[in-house]
């Protein structure tokens, strides 16, 4: 059987970036990645699956959610109309939005604004690149939340990018 | 197809998770109605500028330390209490084991093919674990393919898809199947490609994905005279858009 040194730690990376990108500074991350990989070392005999990354990434957002309980208040939430996709408003200033696409900070503060419901589907689908499959089984949600969730947060994404973004408007 | 339809189905077509039925329509909706191929060309547009490398946060050093700090006394008190734990089910299933291990070492060899498959990856993961992407570090195709001349007996095609999303980082000796091999390096954010290299007898083949293994995908094709494969943790679908895009000869 191979070591944990060798299935888990070489997505160390991949742990920290979604942690960081969740908890939104480095030292929650580091404290999240951290928590999570010593449980993934605690139910690595449990560990059967082909994808270590995807299985480390499950429980670096598990033990993102118990950390997010205790320690703030509830985030944005999203209200949940997950089941219906419902037809988005596709019109936006492609112009502007174009210009803003190439400035990282611009998106990387428009990511950050996001939804943490909607910020984790992006993270693992753009920066992971899993799939929808994938990523129903990692976030324990169906395949239809996941494609709603994802076109929701783009929407939202190219609005907040467009400067088109209302808060309370539906995304 | 009309827009009201259209829309629902535009990111799962830029994600490459549509059906083959629902790529038709749309496709043709598309070509039909310039607002929604506005529309979608956006969506694309934002797709690519989130893969940027400088988007993704590389675990801090510290991080790594103090997990390694962490690790090894726990690695060595858990190992007693696992073993103990699982004492009595692994004795009576030992025998079981043993006598389906070698039944089945008997009745299923792996395939020549499928040992390469496996040697692949393990290539690919030591060149991760090992930091040793790459001997030459470039991402100038003009840099890497002669780099490869007098250290291999033939030239490899080179090519940068900076353009494309898949900068060239560099190239690397291998060694697989029993030969030096050329191994090409690209980035598609943070996810590490491999493409290995070697002249062959074969004739041409298609690109062809194989079963994952470890989670990671790998698409193999033979181009005149070298066979070709790509390995990464990329999904299938972005992992064959490279393969499209290095342009199967």
């Amino acid at each position: 059987m191979k070591s944990f040194e060798q299935t888990v730690l070489p997505h160390l990376d991949a742990a920290y970036n979604l942690a960081r990108w969740l908890a939104g500074n480095d030292h929650d991350a580091q404290d999240v990645a951290q928590e999570a990989c010593l449980r993934a070392l605690r139910f690595f005999g449990s560990f059967r699956g082909d994808n270590a990354r995807a299985w480390l990434l499950a429980i670096v957002r598990n033990t993102f959610y118990t950390w997010l309980r205790k320690n703030r208040p509830p985030e944005n939430v999203v209200e949940l109309s997950d089941e219906v996709l419902a037809v988005e408003d596709l019109s936006v200033n492609a112009e502007i939005l174009n210009s803003r696409l190439t400035d990282t900070e611009t998106i990387r503060r428009a990511i950050e604004e996001l939804p943490v419901e909607f910020r984790e589907i992006v993270i693992l689908r753009e920066m992971e690149g899993f799939s929808y499959k994938e990523i129903a089984d990692l976030a324990d949600v169906p395949i239809g939340t996941v494609m709603s969730r994802l076109t929701r947060a783009r929407r939202q994404l190219q609005k907040r990018l467009a400067g088109e973004f209302k808060p309370g408007a539906k995304p | 197809m009309n827009c009201q339809e259209a829309k629902p189905l535009m990111d799962a077509y830029a994600d490459g998770e549509l059906d083959a039925a629902g790529i038709l329509e749309l496709e043709k909706h598309l070509h039909d109605c310039p607002a929604c191929a506005l529309a979608f060309r956006n969506v694309q547009n934002l797709k690519k500028s989130l893969k940027q490398d400088s988007l993704f946060h590389t675990a801090p050093a510290e991080l790594r330390q103090k997990l390694k700090a962490e690790l090894r006394p726990q690695a060595e008190s858990n190992q007693p209490f696992w073993t103990w734990n699982w004492f009595t089910a692994a004795t009576t299933g030992v025998a079981v084991i043993c006598l389906a291990l070698l039944l089945s070492l008997a009745l299923t060899r792996p395939s020549p093919r499928q040992q390469l498959a496996q040697e692949i990856v393990s290539s690919h993961i030591r060149s991760l674990m090992a930091n040793h992407e790459m001997d030459v570090a470039s991402s100038d195709q003009h840099t890497v393919k002669p780099w490869f001349d007098g250290k291999l007996d033939f030239s490899p095609p080179v090519k940068d898809l900076a353009a494309q999303g898949f900068p060239l980082i560099g190239g690397r000796l291998d060694y697989l199947g029993n030969r030096a091999v050329a191994a090409l390096v690209f980035h598609r954010a943070k996810h590490v490609i491999n493409v290995f290299i070697w002249p062959t007898k074969d004739s041409d083949s298609e690109p062809a994905m194989s079963s994952p293994i470890n989670g990671y995908n790998l698409i193999h094709w033979s181009r005149g005279g070298m066979t070709f494969w790509a390995v990464s943790d990329l999904n299938g679908n972005e992992l064959m858009e490279f393969v499209q895009d290095f342009g199967p000869d």
